[in-house]
C-alpha cells in the first residue's frame, strides 16, 4: 500500500460538495478511481471540479470545507 | 487551417488591444488584461501587432494545430509543452500539423498567453476581436473556449519565424507581492486621511473574487468622512452621485473589500473612486492570483505619466529587437 494525494490546480476556495444540500462527492474510507471527481474549487465564480488523478480509498481530507487553498495545494489523501 | 480545442483550461477567451472608443454607451474596452506579454507574443511571432491571441487563466488549454505554424507562450510563469515535450516561454517555437499543446502547474504570474502566426481568425465585432463574456460578444462566439471548438489561423503574419526569444533581462517576474502605481484622486476626498494611509500601507490578499472585470481584495477596513449624503446618492457612505468608473479605478464598497476594475470594467456607478491604477501596472494586477498580495505605492500625475512612458518605452525597444 502506498500513497498519493490530490493537488490543488487552481487557487480559489474548496468545497466537499457540488451543492450547500448535496451530500459529499466523497467521505473517508471510501473508493475512487482515476477520473472521479473529489470536491470543487471556486474561483471567478466559476466552479472547477478536483479530480482524483489516482485509484484509491480516500484516507484523509487536508483541507476543510470552504478552505481557501492554493495552486499545488494538498487537497485529499489517498491510499493506493 | 484550426486550432481544435482539446481542452479549454479554466477560462480562456480570444483578445487583443480591446474595442476602443465604446465607454461611454457602457462597452468596456476588454482586450488582453496583460498587454506586455501579449503584445511581446504578437512580436515574437512575428505578427501585424494587434493580432488576436489567446488569454488563459490559473489552467492552460491544451490545444491541436491542424496546420504548421509558429505560436510563443508569454505571461504566466508556466510548463507548456509540444507533444509531452517542454517548449520554452517568451519564444517562438515552430509546430507541425497535428501537435498539442498542452500546459503543467503555473509556478507564478497567473494567466499565460498563447500567441499564432496569422493571429486567431474570428469576426471583428466593433473594431475588436476580443470577447467580452457578460453580454457575449466578440471573441470566439461571445464566451470562453469550450472543448471541441475550431479555430481559424487568420493570415495577420507578417514575418513567420521561430526561434525569436525575449531577452531574459525582459522576461517579468511575478512576485508573489506585486506592487502597482496608484493615482489617488477623484474621490479619495471621502476617505479619511488615516483610511488613505492605510490603503497605501496595506498588503492587499487578492480574494477568489478575481476576474476580467475585476479584482477584489481583503486586509484593512477603511472609513469615509461622515457627511450629509447629496441628491441620488443614497444613504451609504461609500456611495456618490453616480459618475463613470475609469478602468483600473479602485472603489470600496462599505469601506471593507477594494475592487479594482480591469478590461471588463463595469463603466459607471456610485461608488466613491479613491484612485486609478496606472494602466501599464495592469499588467502586474493580471499576473496575481488568489492568495497573491498587492501593495499600491503612491505617485503623482507626472510620476504615473513616467511609469507609462518608461514601460511603452521598453515595449518599443523590445518590439524593433524581435524583427
Amino acid at each position: 500500500m502506498g500513497s498519493h494525494t490530490i493537488t490543488s490546480r487552481t487557487p480559489g476556495v474548496f468545497y466537499h460538495r457540488p451543492s450547500p444540500d448535496a451530500e459529499p462527492y466523497v467521505t473517508e474510507g471510501a473508493s475512487v478511481s482515476e477520473g472521479d471527481t473529489v470536491g470543487l474549487v471556486e474561483v471567478m465564480k466559476t466552479f472547477h471540479e478536483v479530480k482524483a488523478d489516482a485509484t484509491g480509498t480516500v484516507s484523509k481530507f487536508l483541507v476543510e470545507n470552504e478552505d481557501e487553498v492554493t495552486i499545488g495545494q494538498d487537497l485529499v489523501e489517498l491510499e493506493t | 487551417m484550426t486550432i481544435r480545442v482539446q481542452d479549454p483550461g479554466l477560462e480562456t477567451t480570444v483578445q487583443d488591444t480591446g474595442r476602443l472608443g465604446y465607454y461611454s454607451i457602457g462597452f468596456p474596452p476588454s482586450g488582453a488584461l496583460d498587454s506586455f506579454a501579449y503584445h511581446v507574443g504578437n512580436a515574437l511571432v512575428g505578427n501585424e501587432p494587434g493580432a488576436a491571441a489567446l488569454e488563459a487563466v490559473y489552467l492552460g488549454p491544451t490545444l491541436e494545430f491542424t496546420q504548421d505554424t509558429v505560436i510563443a507562450v508569454t505571461g504566466a510563469d508556466i510548463p507548456a509543452f509540444v507533444d509531452g515535450e517542454e517548449i520554452p516561454t517568451w519564444e517562438s517555437v515552430a509546430v507541425s500539423s497535428g501537435s498539442v499543446l498542452s500546459f503543467g502547474q503555473l509556478r507564478s504570474g497567473a494567466r499565460p498567453y498563447v500567441a499564432v502566426a496569422g493571429g486567431i481568425d474570428v469576426p471583428l465585432y466593433y473594431g475588436s476581436r476580443s470577447t467580452y463574456t457578460l453580454v457575449g460578444i466578440g471573441g470566439f462566439e461571445g464566451r470562453a473556449l469550450r472543448a471541441g471548438d475550431e479555430l481559424a489561423i487568420g493570415s495577420d503574419a507578417r514575418d513567420p519565424k521561430a526561434g525569436r526569444r525575449l531577452d531574459a533581462g525582459d522576461v517579468p517576474v511575478h512576485p508573489s507581492t506585486a506592487e502597482v502605481h496608484l493615482l489617488v484622486g477623484l474621490h479619495s476626498y471621502r476617505l479619511t486621511d488615516d483610511s488613505l494611509a492605510r490603503f497605501t500601507d496595506t498588503e492587499w490578499k487578492v480574494t477568489p473574487d478575481a476576474n476580467r472585470v475585476g479584482y477584489r481584495f481583503r486586509g484593512a477596513e477603511l472609513e469615509f468622512v461622515p457627511r450629509e449624503q447629496p441628491f441620488g446618492a443614497g444613504s451609504d457612505p461609500a456611495n456618490v452621485t453616480d459618475c463613470g468608473y475609469p478602468v483600473g479605478s479602485v472603489q470600496v464598497p462599505g469601506g471593507v473589500e477594494p475592487i479594482v476594475l480591469l478590461q471588463d470594467a463595469v463603466t459607471g456607478g456610485g461608488y466613491a473612486t479613491l484612485g486609478t491604477v496606472v494602466s501599464v501596472d495592469r499588467d502586474r494586477l493580471a499576473q496575481t492570483k488568489t492568495g497573491d498580495k498587492t501593495r499600491f505605492v503612491r505617485v503623482d500625475l507626472d510620476g504615473a505619466l513616467e511609469v507609462r512612458r518608461d514601460r511603452l518605452g521598453a515595449l518599443d525597444r523590445i518590439r524593433s529587437a524581435l524583427t
